[in-house]
């Protein structure tokens, strides 16, 4: 597909109203999950049900409400970008404090 | 060409039209960014103090109210829900459907800020404040950027409805409507995750 074409077919699209009520039904019951989850005590696997369940969450937001499932490339480019940063910076962050060797003076 | 005819310029600039859409559209996910690492340095600091002190987030968490928290969500997650239908009612070039949607909008991010200002009160009146603990310096800087958000996102929402209501977006032009809801949806994914991180801690 060439790219005319295909900016014709992001700006066409129309998302209709059902799809919209569709994934607000669905974001509804995942948070009605995660919260109920919270309610019992699994240890680590709280936190890792919370932000996979949250994950969840967000891309439909991402995908659905922002769009992004019809966006071409390069936006997707755009918005991915952020989350490798973000990757980075709590990773090093978190290795940074963990690993760092005490050197006495 | 259908495509390109559709989205009309009615400013007179001689720009194309669908170059327009496109680069305000990249605008906007750039900023974006931005704003997800301005949390994301926050992010980063929970993450080290959580895992620095597990007992504190664990006890000090029972003191917000989960049904409050879970009710923001909801209002959130519903307006986010009349933006997306505000767009798509534009594209299908109904303005006075946008603006009832617009309102909606608005008028869930006010309910959302009246539930945090109850909030806020009831932790002052248990003389809990920002210089508490760790957990509570995050919670109020975490949810107060992020209200700060809401209240941006108001303010751009609104002026959407002024132009609308003057009769300035049709199925042809629609792009700032749909530009704004970006950012509102933004404010809705940060919530999604403050969320379970500051009150569903189990």
């Amino acid at each position: 597909m060439d790219t005319k074409a295909h900016a014709d077919e992001t700006i066409n699209h129309i998302t209709p109203y059902r799809i919209y009520v569709l994934v607000w039904v669905t974001l509804m019951v995942l948070t009605v999950i995660s919260v109920g989850v919270s309610y019992f005590h699994f240890g680590i696997f709280n936190i890792v049900v919370a932000l996979a369940v949250a994950s969840v969450k967000a891309s439909l937001v991402a995908l659905y409400f922002m769009h992004l499932k019809y966006e071409d490339k390069i936006t997707w480019v755009f918005a991915l970008y952020p989350l490798g940063l973000l990757a980075l910076l709590i990773g090093l962050s978190i290795s940074d404090v963990f690993f760092r060797a005490v050197v006495s003076p | 060409m259908e495509g390109v005819e559709k989205i009309e310029h009615v400013h007179g600039h001689h720009v194309d039209p669908v170059v327009e859409y496109q680069s305000l559209k990249f605008g906007m996910w750039l900023f974006i960014a931005t704003e997800l690492l301005l949390f994301g340095g926050l992010f980063a600091a929970y993450t080290i103090f959580r895992a620095k002190f597990p007992e504190m987030f664990a006890e000090q968490h029972l003191e917000l109210n989960k049904t409050l928290g879970a009710l923001n969500t909801a209002v959130l997650i519903l307006s986010s829900l009349t933006m997306a239908l505000g767009v798509t009612s534009i594209q299908r070039g109904k303005p006075k459907r946008l603006a009832l949607f617009l309102l909606l909008t608005i008028l869930l991010g006010l309910a959302f800020g009246v539930n945090k200002y109850f909030e806020y009160s009831a932790k002052f009146h248990h003389h809990i404040y920002p210089g508490t603990s760790i957990f509570f310096s995050l919670y109020f800087t975490m949810t107060g950027l992020h209200m700060l958000h809401v209240f941006a996102g108001m303010a751009l929402l609104t002026t959407m409805l002024v132009l609308t209501l003057r009769g300035r977006f049709s199925d042809k032009y629609y792009t700032p409507v749909e530009v704004s809801g970006l950012y509102w949806h933004l404010v809705d994914l940060i919530w999604i995750y403050l969320f379970p991180l500051l009150y569903l801690i189990a």
